[in-house]
Parts: C-alpha cells; sequence; structure tokens
C-alpha cells in the first residue's frame, strides 16, 4: 500500500494510531508540538490503578512508533489544512507541505487552567498547588511546601474545572477521582504522619480496579473523605489554608485548616485541537471537544470524509481506552481505503 | 430586660481542628471495618429505630468522623442493637459492633454507663 497517513498529536494517542497504522502498511508522519512524543505521560510519574510507572507505557509507545514506516516531526505545528478530490494538503509552521490520503486527529486534551477557578487561590496562596505540579515532586520523590518543609495536612479538591457551569464545562473528566486517590494513596506513602482529605462531589470510581483502590485508601491509608464542594480557600493569620465547605453527609457547613491544597483539574479539548477544527471545519460538541459522526457506532469517524479521531480528543478518556480508541480508529482508517477501492 | 428574648446561636460549623477524635479512633482500633464505610445509608433504611425516631446509624458514623461526639452520646442511646443494619451493609461494617464500642467509649471516658 503507498498511502501515506498524518497524524496530528502525538500523545498516547497519535503514537499508538501510528504504529498500528505502519503494523498495516501504511507510511505515517507524526506530528508533534512539543520537544518530545509522549503528550501528558511525561508530567505524569506514576499510572493508576496499579501506580506503574508511565515511563513503561512510554517504552512501549516508544517501540511502537520506531518502525521505518513512521516519520515523526517534532516541534511541528500544522498551519493550513487543504483538502482535495485526491486527500488533504497540509502546510507546517516552516512551510513544509504535507501530502495526505488521510487524517488522523490525536490532538487530546489540555488540562483546566487552575487559576480559572481563583477562589482556590491557585497563584495567589502559596501551596495551593494542582495534581500536574504534584506529580513533578513525586517525580522528585519530595513534596515541600514553599517554606521547604513538608505538609502535615493536604486537602485534594476534586471537581476543579468539571460538573461546573461556572467555567462552561459541564461534564465530568472522569479521571480526577481516581487521580485524586491515588495521589492521596501517594501522599501518605511519601508522608506517613500527614492527615490526607478529599473533598467530593460525588466519588466516581468507574473503572476496572478504581473501587478497590478507594477501598484501599480508606482501610490502609484512612484518607478522609468529604462530600462537598468547595466554596472557597483563604489564608490564615498563621499563613496556614483554610478550606470551607458544607458537609453534605453531615448537612453542616465545615472548615478545616490545610497546609497544602492540590487542585484536581480537569480535562478540555486542548487548543491544538480547536484549531486543526477550524482549519478543517470539524464539528465540535457542546462540551467543545470534537464531535464523532456517532457516539455509539463511529466514534472515530469525523464529519469529513478521509479524516479520523483517536484519544481524547472527543472526550476524557483514560490511557486503556485511549490506546483502544487509537487502534478503532485505524480499523476505520483501513476500511476507509478498503471502500474506495 | 433579662428576658427580653434576645439569644446567642451556637455556630453550626463542624470545626475540624477544635473537635477532637478520641472516640472514633477508639473504635476503629477495635473495629477496623468501621473505616470502609461510605456513607451509602443502607444501615439506617433497614432500621426499625429509624423508622419510628429520628435514629440513623450513618449519621452517628460522619458525626464520629468528625469528632462531633455529644451529638453521638445522646443519639445513640436508641439504638436497640438488633444488628439488622449489619446484614444489609454494602462493604462489611460491622455497625453492630460500633454502636457497642462507641457506647464503651463513651462509658470510659465518662465514667459511667452511656
Amino acid at each position: 500500500m503507498d498511502k501515506h497517513i498524518v497524524v496530528i498529536g502525538g500523545g498516547t494517542a497519535g503514537m499508538e494510531a501510528a504504529g498500528q497504522l505502519a503494523l498495516a502498511g501504511f507510511a505515517v508522519s507524526l506530528i508533534e508540538k512539543e520537544k518530545d512524543t509522549g503528550g501528558h505521560l511525561n508530567d505524569w510519574y506514576k499510572l493508576f490503578p496499579d501506580r506503574r510507572n508511565s515511563s513503561e507505557v512510554k517504552d512501549y509507545l516508544d517501540k511502537k512508533v520506531s518502525s521505518k514506516s513512521i516519520r515523526i516531526l517534532t516541534e511541528t505545528y500544522i498551519e493550513k489544512l487543504n483538502s482535495n478530490k485526491d486527500g488533504f494538503l497540509l502546510f507546517t509552521q516552516d512551510g513544509t507541505e504535507l501530502k495526505a490520503d488521510a487524517i488522523v486527529v490525536a490532538t487530546g486534551f489540555d488540562l483546566f487552567k487552575s487559576s480559572r477557578k481563583e477562589e482556590y487561590g491557585y497563584g495567589i496562596y502559596n501551596n495551593v498547588i494542582t495534581s500536574k505540579d504534584l506529580e513533578k515532586m513525586f517525580r522528585k520523590g519530595k513534596i515541600t511546601m514553599t517554606d521547604g518543609n513538608e505538609p502535615k495536612t493536604v486537602g485534594f479538591v476534586h471537581c476543579v474545572g468539571s460538573r461546573d457551569e461556572k467555567v462552561g464545562n459541564f461534564y465530568c473528566s472522569k479521571l480526577c477521582c481516581v487521580t485524586a486517590v491515588k495521589q492521596a494513596i501517594e501522599v501518605r506513602e511519601h508522608l506517613p504522619e500527614s492527615k490526607v482529605f478529599c473533598f467530593y462531589m460525588d466519588m466516581r470510581m468507574g473503572g476496572a480496579y478504581y473501587e478497590e483502590l478507594y477501598r484501599e485508601a480508606q482501610e490502609v491509608w484512612r484518607v478522609n473523605f468529604i462530600r462537598g464542594k468547595v466554596s472557597e480557600a483563604s489564608e490564615s493569620i498563621n499563613d496556614k489554608l483554610v478550606v470551607k465547605v458544607e458537609d453534605t453527609l453531615a448537612g453542616r457547613p465545615l472548615k478545616i485548616e490545610l497546609d497544602m491544597i492540590v487542585l484536581m483539574a480537569g480535562m478540555e479539548m486542548s487548543e491544538g485541537g480547536k484549531k486543526i477544527a477550524e482549519q478543517a471545519g470539524l464539528q465540535t460538541g457542546e462540551n467543545r471537544f470534537f464531535s464523532p459522526a456517532d457516539h455509539h457506532y463511529a466514534n472515530n469517524i469525523s464529519d469529513k470524509k478521509g479524516i479520523f479521531y483517536a484519544g481524547t480528543c472527543t472526550a476524557p478518556m483514560n490511557i486503556t481506552e485511549t490506546i483502544s480508541h487509537a487502534r478503532s480508529a485505524v480499523s476505520e482508517v483501513i476500511n476507509y481505503f478498503n471502500d474506495k477501492a | 430586660m433579662d428576658r427580653f428574648g434576645f439569644t446567642i446561636s451556637k455556630g453550626r460549623q463542624i470545626d475540624w481542628e477544635a473537635n477532637n477524635r478520641d472516640v472514633v479512633d477508639f473504635i476503629i482500633e477495635r473495629e477496623p471495618s468501621l473505616k470502609s464505610c461510605i456513607e451509602c445509608g443502607g444501615c439506617s433504611a433497614t432500621c426499625t429505630t429509624g423508622n419510628f425516631t429520628s435514629f440513623s446509624l450513618r449519621e452517628i458514623n460522619i458525626l464520629l468522623k468528625r469528632g462531633e461526639n455529644e451529638l453521638v452520646r445522646n443519639k445513640i442511646r436508641k439504638c436497640m442493637l438488633c444488628g439488622k443494619c449489619s446484614l444489609v451493609c454494602p462493604r462489611g461494617v460491622n455497625t453492630r459492633n460500633v454502636v457497642f464500642l462507641a457506647k464503651q467509649a463513651f462509658q470510659k471516658l465518662d465514667n459511667h454507663a452511656v
């Protein structure tokens, strides 16, 4: 087969799709805007629910894209995208022209910018950090406050930028709950003397072995789960962070002082994805993610012939789902050329 | 003037730092299954006492965990220790023993039967 496919986005979905396409006999160009492929995997230390090192998945993907029919273009993004009767013509920012017979969009997600929820004090108070910032600390093997001391009390705020009409995101990002539970356990492992709290609206542990992890957090690590949406964080006179929350199960307001607050940032349609949507005239949904032709049985197919979707550019997904979604995108590409022939 | 009618309302807020969680720690040490409670309320739904009074074991559990011990001390007297709650708990909490141990804890703290 002499067909050439351009995969836009070199994260988990893009790498898996590129690898599968190469196995199916296509020539592939994998476009990545950053210096390295791997996407958000590079920011995470360990993965839920089994807490394996993210580098193991990255190694698998690196191997997958090492095929000689895959050309990887890093620090590259698409400036212009034209379609014609033969396929597509893409132009990168340095003017390189890429001809494509089909396109797989794998532009992924961006983490919600936590400073948009001003009331939680990210970028205002010391020691209000995001889930991603905490992963960096895990990688370093040291959890410290800005004064260099270890925190004694850590609170996780769920649903930051998810299920929140105030920021225009109605949807559930679906992975933050299990991430919070994983990180809460890791904090307790690192700092055995610490007390850890999770402030949640609902615990959405809908994945294989998520509920078991939640249970471990309660039984082994004694993480305190408090059901209620944090209304605000403020600083006390002794430099602690004060959280106010309605303890909805007690039916009373609760006030607590913490050394550190971790904001569980949700997932949003990526800026890169929005650009591609505009350039190619692709349909996006109310949640701003790409809108596939059918949510049940054509989840990889776009509203433009020859353009396919892989991974979290269509909705929040975990790594397992992302890899499966990327593979199914490739089978849609294969069907597309079989139908054309 | 002293009967003018003004009173000072007691705050409803749960103050984590001000409360102590000795009672719940006493119970968990002896009945670790309490840690697994997810506040589903199955125990309260099946409770005969709860059908006739405001008694709720789910509420007792959360108040214990928050250190609102004074409220628990009085509420807990209503339990008849029938143990029906233990039969429905999806997380396998020995709820009957939780009530029993709570009574023991208060008895120890107060030095008289609860």
